[in-house]
């Protein structure tokens, strides 16, 4: 909140280039023929209806997966074919903030963060608690790092994988549906210090939600994808004026969160029926 | 992680390049995992196996002196105990309370963590759950079943020298004695063997079953049933096998 995005994507160098990714599985088309760049400094919101791909997207792009077609270049470099040891290198300058937060349970809040920490960087370890303290400290969580995840609310759970995402002080950050599941005053202070903390360290992030508070609080750049017919295609992308300024009554209805507005019938039995016809 | 045979065999082939290829490659073993691994799979399964080492010895006592005492040929009572535990029942005791009690938690453990995405979230941070997770167990189980086996042996053959002290009058000293006196080095090497081959039986189906789990709580316990029944059946069929192998 209070953070001026960036103006202009066209003089910063591309993130991730993403070109004819399709991806399947067995029959079914997921993703179908995507193009987009995320630039750097840009917060890149991936958000769509239930079944549209937005997840299996996510993890073409931290390379959990490999797409069916297409190529994928992180910094440069095409990941899509890349070894496990190439990906390793490539992951040790991510951060990724997982929609249940992923904390390892057998560790405490300190422990987790510290965890990227003391296996990469090789901190002595009184420079390591240091980190740590600072980075809960940024996050709120001063004085909980004692604590296993399983003591703490789902919110601080939110917190603390955040800190821990940017324990490394990632180039890029990734986001699965971040602030599900919390309530709104959570969902605007985990959004402010994803934005605030990756513009510190100037940060990229890709957040995958369809918390249309969230997409228009810190979006810059937005792709939208289908369902149904258009499954696992863009049906609108651009910054968040662009999206709002739309005409796709799908894409409109999504955003109002509409399943039948007035005086737009038309659009709600478009919509409906697009879920419907996405739903297995 | 493939399921299935092949997924079985590939995270065999991975764990061979973490045991002996990667150390060399600037990936040392993460010692303090390793020792906290040993005392969870290890060290706290010791009151368990010593109290049904202790049971089993006893009871193979009473056995074997009930049908020894017809021919006067008490005196065989502790080779038979010994012999009996040495090559045989105190390393499947051993297998079968560590499937139990250990092997079922590290599915249970790793399944929950791959439904609650915390294995992804370690790969995400670039560090490898093979190395992470899965290495340190190895060694904790392949270590420490051969040690419990051990164990097991001492704690049976006190409670088979209990029965033979308490019913036939034996004491300490003679029970050793005739239990060493039948009880050749091989046979010791062929228990702590066949315990080791159990170790590595049970932590890699424990492992590669929880790392393949699907369908979230459901998912996880079938996956810590058929961690155990698949883990009690290898360790039966390899006790056949290797005993065959020796046998002959």
């Amino acid at each position: 909140m209070g953070v001026p995005p960036p103006s202009s994507t066209t003089a910063r160098e591309p993130v991730i280039e993403v070109r004819s990714v399709v991806q399947k599985f067995g029959p079914q088309t997921v993703l179908n023929g995507l193009d987009f760049t995320v630039h750097a400094g840009d917060t890149f919101i991936i958000m769509g209806g239930s079944g549209c791909g937005k997840s299996s997207l996510l993890k073409l792009l931290i390379g959990a997966r490999k797409p069916t077609e297409g190529s994928i270049r992180v910094f440069g470099e095409e990941i899509t074919t890349m070894g496990s040891s190439d990906l390793e290198r490539i992951r040790r300058r991510y951060g990724m903030l997982f929609q249940s937060g992923a904390l390892l349970q057998s560790l405490t809040i300190e422990e987790n963060v510290a965890l990227p920490l003391v296996e990469h960087t090789g901190l002595p370890r009184d420079l390591v608690d240091t980190v740590v303290k600072m980075k809960l400290e940024q996050v709120g969580l001063t004085g909980h790092g004692h604590k296993k995840p399983a003591q703490i609310s789902g919110g601080m759970k939110k917190r603390a994988a955040l800190a821990r995402a940017l324990a490394l002080d990632p180039s890029l950050l990734f986001s699965d549906e971040p602030t599900a599941g919390l309530d709104p005053i959570m969902t605007a202070v985990v959004d402010d210090l994803t934005q605030k903390l990756t513009l510190k360290i100037g940060a990229t992030a890709v957040v995958v939600t369809h918390d249309m508070a969230s997409v228009f609080r810190i979006g810059t750049q937005i792709i939208m994808l289908g369902t149904g017919e258009r499954q696992g295609k863009i049906v609108a992308q651009g910054t968040p004026e662009e999206i709002r300024a739309n005409p796709d009554p799908v894409v409109q209805q999504f955003i109002r969160g509409e399943i039948a507005p007035g005086g737009d019938a038309a659009a709600g039995d478009l919509y409906r029926e697009t879920l419907l016809s996405s739903s297995p | 992680m493939k399921d299935g045979w092949r997924g079985y065999f590939g995270l065999c082939g991975s764990l061979l390049y973490w045991l002996l290829v990667a150390p060399f490659q600037g990936k040392p073993y993460r010692m303090a995992q390793v020792f906290a691994q040993t005392v969870r799979i290890g060290v706290q399964a010791v009151p368990m196996n010593a109290l049904t080492s202790l049971t089993i010895g006893a009871v193979l006592a009473m056995q074997v002196a009930a049908e020894l005492r017809k021919m006067g040929a008490e005196s065989l009572v502790p080779s038979l105990v010994a012999s009996s535990l040495i090559k045989e029942l105190a390393p499947l005791i051993t297998a079968i309370i560590v499937i139990g009690r250990s092997g079922s938690a590290v599915t249970a453990e790793l399944g929950t963590m791959k439904v609650s995405e915390e294995i992804e979230a370690l790969e995400v941070m670039a560090i490898p759950p093979m190395s992470y997770l899965v290495v340190p167990k190895f060694w904790a189980m392949t270590v420490m079943m051969p040690l419990l086996t051990v164990f097991s042996i001492y704690i049976g053959m006190f409670g088979g020298w209990l029965i033979a002290w308490s019913a036939l009058d034996m004491s300490a000293a003679f029970f050793i004695s005739r239990a060493l006196d039948y009880v050749e080095l091989r046979d010791v090497a062929i228990g702590l063997l066949k315990s080791t081959v159990f170790g590595v039986l049970v932590v890699t189906i424990a492992c590669h079953t929880g790392l393949t789990v699907s369908g979230g709580a459901e998912g996880v316990g079938r996956a810590t049933t058929r961690s155990v029944v698949i883990s009690l059946l290898a360790v039966f069929a390899a006790n056949a096998v290797l005993t065959a192998i020796f046998f002959f």
